[in-house]
């Protein structure tokens, strides 16, 4: 496998986006300008434009998902693409056919491009680097490696409430760091955008080892680490964490890490808060804020169509513009 | 072991290797002279023995030779995976690569834990007869880590030693009792030190990179766990112990310390171990998938300490073939483990290189010391010892690529490194099973 590099091609386009690590922040900055321009389309009547007509885009899930998978449904659709969902859950595997053969079979349909997710970091790499040269990959989340597109789309919220200038930003990501490819996508993401401050608030036995090394300031106290921020992301936490002894009880998680009303205090007066669904109410966070004057929870929601046609109409141009 | 190759023509044949240099450890040989092999012996050094006429000349002229090489490591994947390789493709390799003796662990399918499968074992290598193949015995029955399996029988069918592989005990008194069973036939057990709970079924070094790209990951712990762990039960029963495979810098100096306080355990490394790092992986590359984890480059230079100051003994490849399917897929899925038998020699020649060891010193590491921690005779050029030889030229270089691999199984990350160091002959018992040179 060729590395991150697999997802640039030789004029230093995206050809694939797996992970937002090895990107650099002119790339990311041309998303976001480019989902931009897509997000005044979808705010329209006729929320279509033909960039993609005529080109047929495999949505390609081997794990359970409705937001992610509906809005890149939406997102090729207004690009004027042809979509086929292939909902492939373990369950429904047919026993013995590799992840390759599966590949293949779809490819041999003349795919343009696949939009997949998986539940094995690296599921996205090893894929991009077997499919065929005319094809592009877009990661849709793999295992707790990369969640890129939902990362962008959080980038994209944070500009549009607190303008471009990320560098006197404060940002706190709230929950189970270690089993999230979302947290590490924003990291990656919000240390290119040059952040003044990136911290994550989690138990010890939710934070990666090394977490500093990602470019984070480790806290363990809610009430410390989201002191003086001015967007707190907040992050899914999965029930089946009470059965690895990483916590000790929903209840308890609620009590120390919970977003409320009154912890929220400690924030910047202006802060926004963030979560990529679905939310646990009274687990990571209560009603209350959820449904709050700060959530934008469905703000990003709804730029995760722009970003993701941001991001395929990029994909495929710079294979049309490219050597084929 | 000996009844391989009987009646072969070319046993009885008389063999002068002339004008290499010799090295044989054991003996404290390092010179320029000559091998005289009768019967499948060495027949002498230096003078022609009386009455010795060869019947073949070999020149060695710019060569090395020194005794066959010992592999501790090798899975050989028969019975029960001849897809991934067989006992004929991996001694043929084995030939190839100067390797005389290979030790197969007992984590084929079935288990070795009946004397009908080392006698089966036996019988193919005997057939193909192009490296010795000596076997581990199971530790427990069918290696499920519950019930102790029938040593004695084991040893008597002619195991060199206990193991229960890389599979897990149910508890520490089962492996009490199995390690005080071992003691009791004088079985050398080979340890490998992984607490499988906190390894928690990880694919890759608890650290810097794991994190980063998040995969489920195995801390240093699980090693140094286990060896803590081990090492109590050694000390109290006074079982021959040997630690399989160590990979951190943490746990070689626990070896260490063990060692200073008179516990007289051993120790190998894999030589891939001495050279990869958990950065290899960066890019999901899965022939760099091993089990346990390439740690910390720090690690990698502790263990290089520990093979230079004698901690670890042996150098070993831990061959794993696999088939092409098994590396493709997501990196968590695919199956761990490196071929290694084409590399041993040349990448361990790199220590030499890298001034690490002399070349007498390494060639111990390969040689008498795997075959003492076997309990073999091998690994010396001794008089009388059967006449297990590797003849290489120490400065041809040559590219590692898939033409020039032996093993079937063609997963190794050293694919396109420049290699040091080709063995150009291999006898085992006195026959030339390998030779680049008609």
């Amino acid at each position: 496998m060729k590395g991150t590099n697999l997802q640039i091609d030789s004029q230093g386009r995206l050809r694939h986006f797996l992970t937002i690590s090895g990107l650099n922040r002119q790339l990311l900055t041309e998303i976001l300008d480019t989902a931009e321009s897509f997000a005044g389309i979808t705010e329209q009547t006729v929320k279509k434009v033909p960039l993609l007509r005529g080109k047929t885009i495999v949505n390609l899930f081997f794990e359970a998902s409705t937001r992610t998978r509906t809005t890149f449904e939406l997102a090729a659709k207004r690009l004027s693409a042809d979509v086929l969902n292939i909902n492939i859950t373990q369950s429904s595997t047919t026993k013995g056919e590799t992840l390759l053969d599966t590949l293949r079979n779809i490819e041999a349909m003349h795919v343009d491009m696949f939009v997949v997710r998986h539940g094995e970091s690296g599921a996205a790499h090893f894929i991009a680097s077997h499919v065929a040269p005319h094809t592009s990959v877009i990661n849709a989340g793999d295992g707790r490696h990369s969640h890129p597109t939902q990362a962008m789309l959080d980038m994209f919220t944070i500009r549009r409430a607190k303008g471009p200038d990320f560098g006197r930003l404060r940002v706190a990501i709230v929950g189970d760091v270690l089993h999230s490819r979302v947290a590490r996508s924003q990291i990656h993401a919000l240390n290119l955008l040059n952040t003044g401050e990136v911290r994550i608030v989690a138990p010890g036995t939710l934070v990666p080892a090394f977490a500093e090394s990602l470019g984070v300031k480790v806290f363990h106290d809610l009430h410390a680490g989201i002191r003086d921020v001015d967007v707190i992301m907040m992050l899914r936490l999965q029930h089946e964490r009470m059965k690895g002894a990483l916590l000790p009880s929903e209840h308890e998680y609620y009590e120390l890490f919970g977003l409320t009303e009154k912890k929220i205090a400690n924030a910047s007066p202006d802060a926004i808060v963030m979560h990529p669904g679905p939310i646990n109410r009274g687990v990571e966070m209560d009603s209350e804020v959820a449904d709050g004057p700060r959530s934008v929870i469905l703000q990003q929601v709804t730029h995760g169509i722009a970003v993701r046609m941001a991001v395929m109409s990029m994909a495929m141009r710079s294979k049309q513009d490219g050597n084929d | 072991m000996t009844s391989m190759a009987r009646g072969s023509r070319s046993r009885q044949q008389q063999i002068r290797i002339h004008g290499g240099h010799v090295i044989d450890p054991a003996n404290g040989v390092d010179a320029v002279t000559d091998v005289y092999v009768a019967r499948g012996r060495i027949a002498g050094l230096g003078a022609a023995p009386e009455g010795f006429t060869a019947d073949v000349e070999i020149d060695a002229g710019g060569c090395v030779i020194c005794p066959g090489l010992v592999d501790l490591a090798a899975a050989l994947r028969e019975p029960g995976q001849e897809h991934k390789a067989t006992i004929a493709s991996e001694t043929r390799a084995a030939a190839g690569g100067g390797i005389t003796t290979l030790c197969c662990a007992p984590d084929t399918t079935p288990v070795i834990d009946t004397p009908a499968v080392v006698e089966l074992i036996r019988q193919r290598a005997a057939h193909t007869g192009k490296a010795r193949v000596v076997t581990l015995g199971a530790l427990t029955r069918n290696l499920d880590g519950e019930q102790l399996s029938e040593m004695a029988a084991l040893r008597k069918a002619g195991c060199v030693g206990v193991s229960n592989a890389t599979r897990p005990m149910l508890n520490s008194l089962v492996l009490r009792r199995a390690l005080e069973y071992a003691a009791t036939f004088d079985l050398t057990v080979f340890l490998h030190p992984i607490d499988h709970a906190l390894a928690n079924e990880g694919c890759a070094h608890e650290g810097r990179v794991s994190t980063r790209m998040g995969l489920p990951a195995i801390p240093e712990a699980a090693e140094t766990a286990a060896v803590a762990h081990l090492l109590a039960l050694i000390e109290q029963i006074g079982v021959r112990a040997h630690f399989c495979r160590l990979t951190t810098g943490r746990a070689a100096r626990m070896i260490a310390r063990a060692r200073y306080d008179g516990v007289p355990v051993t120790a190998d490394v894999a030589v891939p171990y001495l050279y990869l790092s958990e950065n290899d992986i960066s890019d999901f590359d899965s022939e760099c998938h091993v089990l346990p984890p390439f740690r910390t480059v720090e690690d990698r230079e502790q263990l290089r300490n520990a093979v230079r100051n004698g901690t670890i003994q042996v150098i070993c490849s831990d061959h794993q073939p696999h088939e092409p399917d098994a590396k493709m897929g997501p990196f968590p899925s695919t199956r761990p483990g490196i071929s290694g038998l084409d590399s041993l020699l040349p990448l361990s020649l790199r220590l030499v290189d890298d001034e690490l060891l002399d070349l007498p010193e390494l060639i111990r590491r390969l040689t008498v010391a795997p075959a003492q921690i076997l309990g073999l005779p091998g690994g010396t050029l001794s008089t009388g010892a059967s006449a297990d030889i590797c003849i290489f030229d120490p400065a041809q270089t040559w590219l590692l690529d898939h033409a020039s691999l032996r093993s079937q199984g063609h997963n190794t990350p050293f694919i396109g490194w420049e290699m040091k160091g080709r063995v150009v002959h291999t006898l085992l018992e006195g026959r030339l099973v390998h030779s680049l040179r008609p």
